[in-house]
């Protein structure tokens, strides 16, 4: 159970504290995200549950981010399910430490788009080599998730026209000229905010090998 | 592993990350990642603004029967897709690409052979093995040419290449590069256009056969 690794951690000197539904909780400044703590539930004890939750957040999200890349309603949604079953079935790669939930299903979903749209196999990097003690780490996660919410932030600081023009690349509804011609600059803005969360992923990562 | 000073530039890993980057291309960079943790790091902080823009853009309502759908699948059996391995000198996306078995090679002249993965409109990525102080043939003139060292070493005007090194090297480059010596040097190179006759064949040999 997820309550029972974190229970009994601190976290700034606060303790966390187990919710009754069985999912996770610590005090209002320092919470573990509800998304979080659905993919451990569906990772370490395949709670459909929690399942439904994630696919109740995260189906809506994919099929808008597949209809952007021109694909039918009716398609979308298959590539939406596909997606959905792969986070399932592919739960126990899920390293909270590392990614929030969210990086790892646009991952997926990222992954699925190009091989049914372009018709292509996306290569794809190696694994890591597991890290034996892959149990999720209150702390490493709030630093994951605190990581996340200021990049978020940066992104909407930015100008709008730059914000959308790095938000079409990502989410697919850029031909390749636009790409070419736009990514460079406005990808250069966030790079700072890149670059910290590489140094902390960096750190992480090399305690993996 | 020797440590990397070559690496991937962000802009590609961006657009590697966010899915804009063309199959040969991607296959260098993900082998590049790979080996490298640096740019790995990096990778997956451009994944999460990519996450992070699926978290807020626009949503589309599904339809009522999807999610009943798929919980009653949930159970089904499957085959876990196939994930391949380094083998030797040979990261997993290059493994893939090569589906498993040893590279084919093809003599280019000179000692130095290549093995294609793969080569259509959108480019080309191939193997290179390039004896001891040997020329590396020449990928092209044309666009930008991804060149990942995997077993020994080469060097050129702009600095020597070890393994995991990855040059980027567009037209504006006018450059030699030379194997080290040492083990014969196993490069991974990809070209955004379709492969020419004419770049088969090793550049030491050009001036001779006035091509
Ligand atoms: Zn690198």
């Amino acid at each position: 159970m997820l309550t029972a690794y974190l229970d009994t951690t601190q976290i700034d000197g606060r303790a966390v504290l187990a919710r009754p539904n069985g999912y996770s909780s610590v005090t209002q400044t320092n919470k573990i995200s509800d998304q979080t703590a659905f993919i451990i539930a569906v990772r370490d004890n395949r709670d459909r549950a929690a399942f439904a939750q994630l696919f109740d957040h995260f189906a809506p999200r994919l099929k808008g981010f597949m209809m952007r890349s021109g694909v039918g309603s009716g398609q979308a949604e298959e590539i939406v399910q596909e997606v959905m079953l792969t986070v399932w079935r592919k739960a126990e790669q899920f390293d909270p430490n590392r990614a929030q939930v969210s990086t790892w299903i646009y991952q997926i979903a990222r992954n699925r788009k190009i091989d049914v749209i372009r018709k292509e196999n996306r290569p794809v990097p190696e694994e890591l080599a597991e890290d034996p003690a892959n149990e999720p780490d209150a702390g490493q996660i709030l630093a994951v998730e605190q990581e996340a919410s200021q990049l978020r932030q940066a992104l909407s600081r930015l100008k709008p026209d730059q914000r959308e023009m790095i938000e079409r690349a990502y989410m697919g509804d850029l031909s390749h000229q636009q790409i070419s011609a736009q990514t460079g600059v406005p990808l250069g803005t966030i790079k700072s905010r890149i670059r910290l969360g590489l140094e902390r992923l960096r750190h992480e990562l090399k305690e993996l090998r | 592993m020797s440590a990397i000073t070559h690496h991937t530039p962000d802009s590609l890993i961006a657009a590697y990350a966010s899915g804009n980057l063309s199959q040969p291309y991607s296959v260098v960079v993900a082998a590049h990642i790979s080996l490298c943790l640096e740019c790995r790091a990096s990778y997956e902080a451009h994944q999460t603004v990519g996450g992070t823009f699926l978290e807020t853009s626009e949503t589309e309502l599904v339809s009522e029967g999807l999610k009943a759908g798929l919980l009653d699948l949930l159970d089904e059996p499957f085959e876990a897709q196939k994930t391949y391995q380094r083998s030797g000198a040979y990261p997993g996306p290059v493994m893939e690409a090569l589906k498993g078995k040893p590279p084919r090679w093809k003599r280019l002249g000179m000692g130095t052979r290549q093995s294609i993965l793969s080569s259509g409109p959108d480019g080309s990525v191939r193997l290179l093995y390039i004896p001891p102080g040997q020329a590396v043939p020449d990928h092209s003139h044309n666009g930008l040419e991804l060149t990942l060292v995997l077993q020994g070493s080469f060097h050129d005007e702009t600095g020597r290449f070890e393994v995991g090194d990855i040059e980027i090297a567009d037209q504006s480059l006018e450059h030699t590069p030379i194997a080290g010596m040492g083990a014969p040097c196993i490069c991974l190179a990809a070209t955004d256009t379709p492969l020419r006759f004419a770049s088969l064949i090793p550049r030491l040999l050009q001036p001779i056969l006035r091509i």
